[in-house]
This record gives structure tokens, sequence and C-alpha cells, in this order.
């Protein structure tokens, strides 16, 4: 492989890794309060939708993402009064919500449908994108991808330094004794539940603003699920969802690599199509075997409803 | 057995301040009246016990001061002005700490975590640590801060409790069973430290069932039954007899306990049994022999920490071995085998934690009932749960322990603490097992109840069964047993019977120092020094 070829494969990599970072460790943080959010993919579709047509009408790209993240957290707001207020089921009210998403996006966005935007330029920060081979493909991204670095760095720090995230793994892990030392374990879970739909909605935006920049029905294409599971099988984990997202990211472009170069392979093209899905799922579930880190990483009250007895 | 010597005589204060008062308190359940009309006055300074029944009102009360749950009626007053305590953090801030019966620590966290959690403002976790280390050990309540609670036992929880507790500096400091799983040196050094905290002016409401500890330590009294104040007393002035008649309102059973019959066949046999933990700061245990006959009741003493809970998830399947033969129940080698598998071979396991191990909290008792006696009672047919048999099951429990509940459908987080204890242990004994593995029987339970409970065990003795026992409690261990062992660092001492040691021998094994212990005796897991 020649050294441009390389550079410009990670650089698509980095970039079709980049939504599901975002998203994934949104929905992180909404399931380590014990919240299980079902409605990844609509609120992406939504804060897609939104992103891309503030961005069209006022011509600014961060106008659009605000939007996108207002979209995403006004769509989780639905899900909290559901399922944390109303302790409606989750699994259902996120499925629903879903559901719902999608729909709605695909309605609002039906105006949108052909028109086209301004691709926003990236980001080149001075020297390091001079690197050879990686300068070009990392440092000289866009701004979301490096928010999805600060994002994850930010979010091991709070996860596993900062008192409030401490507070939010004890609300995941058991509503009722946090409830009892005195934490409002309602309130944290809403916040987690905004935090998720928010990070859903920016994840949405780059999508539609950034990565290819069009609105179509269906462009999600399953990026919210995907999320989901990698949350899961990365065992609620940061750094693991950062290697699933990448992963799932490089072996994408290289399938699409291979099925676009013509090369005359003997293999059938739906199952290369589907192997970025089941080679992330095989490697996540073969690193993070281990019963103890799963025992003491998964949050135990994923899931349950919670009503402080009063 | 005298737990403690003496310490000062009680000296009620009787003319301090007033710090708590309550007046006529009521919380309505669904199913009960958990407390009515209760008057409570807690003065500056006062360690004040409350006593009585299982289902009695008294968690619900101590609850509602904590700001847990709200009362129903009647009015609360804090240091001379009214409040109403929203919640936990607001109880808090006024200076009131608990330690719960049920603790709510998180598993999956550290023990530091876990004390940072409950402290206000942000305490940096390494200091925090150090400052977990030096209390721990003053208070004789040794704690390791840097282990995930979920690898601890119950004992080593409700040191990590109290620690917790004690860190606040509260004025005043609520102790819902705090003794229940500690040892006797854990209880008197802990003692020493309440009256310290008494002399200081913190005012202490003090649960317990064990009248000695109320007698020694509490100034006071009030009597709950059926969620009403009953009566007051000064425990110094009474006997644990006399306490217990107004606790339960009748004279307390003896137990009867004759000598076993000899020559049953081994029903448990630990042959040679060694496992490595899979928690890096568990115990291993190392070269386990025991036999466990038909008809006798063995006890295993020690410290908790020292492997009982290895020792423990070793027989009952929780943790299967590599090979067969070290564990053998009722003649078979089922080192290999599942839980599910063991209990069919007729053995019946009591776990020390009642809540989530022992039962499922928010599934029903006749749930419950399913879940360990599906097989024995025949509550599958073809692959059909008969739920009608599983109710009429519980319902057989609840009657024959005297299980104070809403009935079969109540959930079994609603019960009292005691009250689940005695239906879990129902459930099992009611099986009729060929070999019951038991773990703190009586923990939380009252007076009364427990006698009951130690009594239906012997009885089941009686009938052949063989019962394996592990407690800290060695009151309890002599008064049902008839061979006691001592498990220490993951080794087990040699069984005596038990009328030929004396609890001060038992005592002094428990540090890993019996005849023939060698290399045991240069590292004893002792209580004194907090394990680095
Ligand atoms: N959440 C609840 N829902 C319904 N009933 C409840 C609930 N909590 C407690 N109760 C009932 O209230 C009564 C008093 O319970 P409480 O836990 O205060 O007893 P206790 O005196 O602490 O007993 P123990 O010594 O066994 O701990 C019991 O009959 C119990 O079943
Ligand atoms: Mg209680």
């Amino acid at each position: 492989m020649d050294a441009s070829l390389f550079t410009s494969m990670l650089f698509a990599t980095v970039v079709a890794g980049t939504p599901l970072i975002i998203v994934a460790l949104g929905l992180l943080v909404n399931e380590k309060a014990g919240v299980l959010n079902l409605g990844a993919e609509g609120m992406m579709a939504m804060g897609a939708v939104a992103a891309f047509a503030v961005t069209h009408e006022s011509g600014n790209p961060w106008l659009g993402v605000a939007a996108g993240v207002g979209a995403g957290m006004a769509m989780a707001a639905i899900f909290g009064v559901l399922a944390l207020t109303l302790m409606a089921n989750q699994v259902a009210s996120g499925l629903a919500l879903a559901i719902f998403g999608v729909g709605l996006a695909a309605f609002v966005g039906k105006p949108y449908e052909a028109v086209a935007l301004q691709a926003v330029p990236p980001i080149r920060i001075p020297f390091i994108a001079d690197l050879p081979l990686i300068g070009e493909a990392l440092y000289n991204q866009q701004a979301l991808v490096y928010f999805s670095w600060a994002l994850f760095w930010g979010l091991l720090w709070f996860l596993y330094r900062s008192r409030a995230g401490l507070v939010l793994r004890a609300v995941g892990e058991s509503p009722a004794s946090a409830h009892a030392i005195g934490y409002p374990v309602i309130r944290i879970r809403y916040l987690a539940v905004l935090f998720g739909g928010a990070m859903a909605g920016v994840g949405g935006a780059f999508l539609s603003v950034f990565y290819t920049p069009m609105w179509a029905e269906g462009m999600v294409a399953g990026r919210g699920w995907i999320a989901l599971a990698l949350v899961v099988f990365a065992t609620w984990r940061p750094l693991r969802v950062m290697v699933g997202a990448y992963l799932f990211g490089g072996v994408m472009i290289t399938q699409l690599f291979i099925q676009g170069s013509g090369l005359q392979i003997d293999f059938p093209s739906q199952l290369l199509s589907s192997l970025p899905y089941w080679a992330t799922i095989v490697v996540l579930v073969a690193i993070s075997r281990n019963r103890n880190t799963i025992r003491l990483n998964s949050p135990v009250s994923l899931g349950k409803p919670y009503r402080p007895d009063a | 057995m005298p737990i403690l010597p003496p310490l000062t005589p009680p000296q009620p204060s009787a003319a301090a301040p007033a710090r708590l008062v309550l007046q006529g308190i009521g919380k309505v359940y669904p199913t009960v009246v958990a407390n009515d009309d209760i008057g409570l006055t807690v003065r500056a300074g006062e360690i004040r016990a409350i006593l009585g029944e299982n289902g009695a009102g008294k968690s619900t009360l101590m609850k509602i001061i904590y700001g847990v749950t709200r009362p129903s009626s009647g009015r609360m007053f804090w240091e001379g002005e009214e409040v109403q305590v929203e919640s936990p953090a607001h109880a808090r801030s006024l200076g009131i700490g608990m330690v719960f019966q049920h603790f709510s620590l998180f598993e999956t966290l550290t023990v530091v975590e876990n004390v940072a959690l409950a402290l206000p403002g942000k305490p940096a976790l390494d200091a925090l640590a150090q400052r977990i280390v030096e209390v721990s050990a003053r208070y004789g309540l040794p704690v390791d801060p840097r282990r995930h609670i979920h690898a601890l036992s119950v004992g080593e929880r409700q040191r990590v409790e109290i620690v917790r507790c004690l860190l606040q500096d509260p004025r005043l400091l609520i102790m819902d069973e705090p003794t229940s799983v500690l040892t006797p040196q854990a209880v008197r050094k802990l003692f020493e430290t309440l009256r310290r905290l008494a002399d200081e002016g913190c005012s202490i409401l003090y649960i317990s069932h064990k009248l000695d500890e109320i007698r020694e330590l509490c100034h006071t009294a009030t009597v709950l039954r059926g969620g009403r104040v009953t009566g007051e007393c000064i425990p110094a002035q009474e006997t644990p007899a006399s306490m217990a008649r107004l606790m339960i309102g009748k004279e307390l059973p003896r137990c009867e306990h004759d000598a076993p019959q000899a020559g049953g066949e081994v029903r448990l046999r630990l042959a040679g049994l060694s496992h490595a933990s899979d928690d890096p700061f568990g115990t291993d245990l190392r070269d386990l022999h025991l036999d466990v006959h038909a008809g006798e009741i063995v006890g295993i003493a020690g410290v908790s920490g020292n492997g009982q809970q290895e020792l423990l998830r070793v027989i009952s399947g929780e943790e299967p071995l590599a090979e067969r033969f070290p564990v053998q129940i009722c003649g078979v080698e089922a080192g290999r085998l599942s839980p599910g598998r063991r209990r069919r071979l007729g053995m019946a396991f009591v776990p020390e934690e009642r809540l989530g191990r022992g039962a499922v909290p928010t599934m029903s008792l006749a749930d419950n009932a399913l879940l360990t006696a599906a097989h024995s009672q025949g509550m599958v047919t073809a692959g059909f749960l008969r739920f009608e048999r599983a109710r009429a099951f519980a319902r057989r429990c609840i009657d024959d322990f005297n299980v104070k509940c809403g009935g079969p459908a109540a959930a079994a987080k609603s019960l009292s603490g005691g009250n689940l204890q005695k239906f879990i242990v129902g459930r099992e004994i009611l099986q009729a097992p060929r070999l019951l593995v038991c773990a703190q029987p009586t923990w939380g339970v009252d007076v009364g109840a427990a006698a009951f409970i130690r009594q239906q065990i012997i009885d089941l003795r009686n009938r052949g069964c063989a019962v394996l026992v592990i407690s800290e409690e060695l009151d309890e261990l002599f008064e049902i047993c008839d061979r006691i062992a001592v498990i220490a660092k993951g080794r087990l001492s040699p069984v005596r019977a038990a009328g030929d040691t004396s609890i001060e021998d038992i005592g002094v094994w428990m540090s890993g120092l019996w005849p023939g212990a060698g290399d045991t005796a240069d590292a004893p897991l002792a209580m004194e020094t907090p394990h680095a």
C-alpha cells in the first residue's frame, strides 16, 4: 500500500468513526446512570435534520450543530418524562422514541431533500499536520473530530476522577442506596439522559453537515444502533468504545475500498458489507471477556425504573 | 458469654438538652401500620436503645428520622426547632448520620469511593484512603480502602458502613443493628468509640437484638411492639431475660440440645479442598478437610474475611471447582456441579446476604420460594410452574416460622430484616434437606425468633440431617453445635467436640494459633491490625 493511500484511508476511518464515538460516549454516560435509552437512532436523525435545516437557512454550520444539540436534547427530554417521571418501561419508551424520531425527521426534512450544503473546510493544526503519513489524516480534520477526542479525555476524567462522575456511577449501580445517602437520583438521571441526547444530536449534525453535507431520509443508517451496541460490547469503558468505533470505521472503509477497487475476489459483497458490524462485535467481545471487568463496569440497575419511596 | 468487661457504669444525663424530640410519629404502609403515635426524646450525649421484635417498626422509625421515608403523621424537633427532614442529605446537613441495617454500599465501587460519596465537599481520594486506614485502625474496624465492596464479606461491609458514618462526625448517630455480624473484639472497640462519642456530646440511637450489648452500652431504652411504644427502661437495671420479656411479652424459650446420634453417614466431605480466589484481595482456601455426618451440627467459627465467603461459594456451587472430588455431597463428588444440581442431591443453603443472594428483593415471597424449592416441592411439572404450590409452600414457611408480612404475595424487600431471615431459613428447612449449609442463620433476628430458629436447626439434625453452620457468633455456635472448627487465613483448624473445648480456646484459634497450625501462625488476620 503506498503512503498516500494509507493516509487517505486513515483519514476516512477517523471520519467514519467520529459520529459513533460522540454518540456512544453520550450513551455511555446515559447508561452509567442506569438508564437505557434505545432511542439513539431517532435522536440522531432529529439532530441531523435540525442541524441541516438551520445550517441551510443561516449559512452557519455552528448554529446548525447547536440546533442538532437542541433537537437531540428535546427528544431525550421526551424519553425522560416517559421513563423517569412516569416510570414507563425504558426499553419500550426507547424503541418508540427511535421509531418516532426517524419518522419525524423524514417528515420535517422533506423540503431539504434535494438541497446541498457547502462543505465545511477542515481545520489544520499547524506543525503536527505536517507529520508524515498520519499528519494529514489526523490533524487536518473537521473540528468535531477534535471534539470527539476532547470528549473522550473529558469523559475519562469525569467518570473516574471527578466527584460528579462517582455520583453518576453510584446512581447507576444502586439508585436506592444513592437515595438513602442523599443524592437526587431522578435529577441526576435526567441530566445523564439529556447529555446522551445532546451527544446524539451532535453525532447527527456531524453526519448531515460535515460528513456528507446533505440530508436524505434514512441517512443515519443504523449508526444509532451500532453506537448502542458498541457501549454494551465495550463493557461501558470509554477506551474500548473508542477502539470499537475506529475499528468499525476502519473495516467499513477497507471493505468499501475493496468493493470499489474492482479487485477480483471470490467473496459475496453482502458478506463484505456486513463485515464491519460483526468484526467490531467479535473483537470487542474477545477483549472484554473478563468476568471481573464486566462485573465492575456494567451499571447494575441498567434499565430498571426507580421510584424513591416516600 | 460476657462479650465485654463492663465499662464505666451508664450515666443517664438527665439534665442535658433534648437533641431530638418526636411527637406522634405514624407511618402507614398499604398492608401494615409500621409506626403508630410514637413519641421519643433523645438528649445530647445519651445512648438510647430501641428494642423490639422483628417487624416492630424500629427501622421504619429510623428511616423517618433520617429522611429516607416520610412519616404519615407526627412532628419532629431538632435541637428545639421543628423540622421536616426532606431527604437524607438534609438529615446529614443537620448532623444526623445513619448505619443502615441493610447496607447502602455500592458494590462496584471501592471502599474509599463509597466513603467519599457520603462525605460533604470533595475529599481527595488518596488523603481519604489514608484517613480511613487510620480511623479504622483506631476504632478496631480494619478495612482496606482500595478493595471493591462486592468482594467483601458481610462483616467487612458492616465495618465499612460504620467507618463511613463515623467519618461524618454526626451529632446524632443512628445505628440499625451495627454489630449483627461483628466479632466480639470489634464490638468491644466499637463500644469504646461510641462511649467516647457520647461523652463528647454525640447522641446515639442504637438498635440491636443482642440484649447484653444493650445492657452494657445504653443509658436508656425504648421498647416498641407492633409499631407502638410499649415501655421504657434503664437497661443497666434489667437482666437480659427481663428485657426479652418486655420485648416479646413472654418468657424467652430455651433451646433443647441433646446428644447427637453417633455413626451417621458422611453427608458433606471436604477432601483436601484448595481454591485460589479470583479476587486479588480474596482469601485462598488451602487444603481443607472436613466431614459432616448425618445427625450432627458442625460449626465453623472465625473472623469474617478469613475465607468463609469463598468456602460458602465453593460449597454452594456458585464457584465451581476444576475437580470433582474436593467437595462431596451425600456421597457424590460434586466439585463441578452447579448450585441447582447440588440442591437436587439434597443440599439446602442459607447464604449470609439475605437481600440479593438469599432472596430477590423485588419478587414476591411465593416467587422466592419457587427459586430454591421448585424441584424438592414439586412446583414444576413438565416444564410448567405450579404457582399454587409455590404459594402454598410460601404460606407454610410464613405460618411455621411466624413471619410477619403481607402474605405470600408480599415483595421480599417489604419485610423487616428479621422476618425475611426467618422466611429464608424456613424455606430451606421445610424442604427437609439431607444437608443444610447455613451462614449466620440468626443474623438480625430477635431473641425469641433466634431461639426458635436454633431449635428448628437442632430438630432438623435430630431428624437425621447433617448441618454445617458458619457463624461469627461464638455463643450461637456453642449453643447448637456438636463439633466446632475454626477457619483462619483460608485454613481450617482441627474439629473439636463442642463439649471438649471452650469459647476462650476457640477465640485463640481464631487468630490462627491452633496446635500444629504451622505457617498459618505467622500471618494471622488479627482484628486489631488492618490488613495492608
Ligand atoms: N416498603 C414497605 N412496604 C410495606 N411494608 C413495609 C415496608 N417497609 C416496612 N414494612 C413493614 O413495616 C413493619 C415494620 O418494619 P421495620 O423494618 O421497621 O421492622 P423492624 O422493627 O426494623 O424489624 P427487624 O428487627 O426485623 O429489622 C413490618 O411489618 C414491615 O413488613
Ligand atoms: Mg429493622
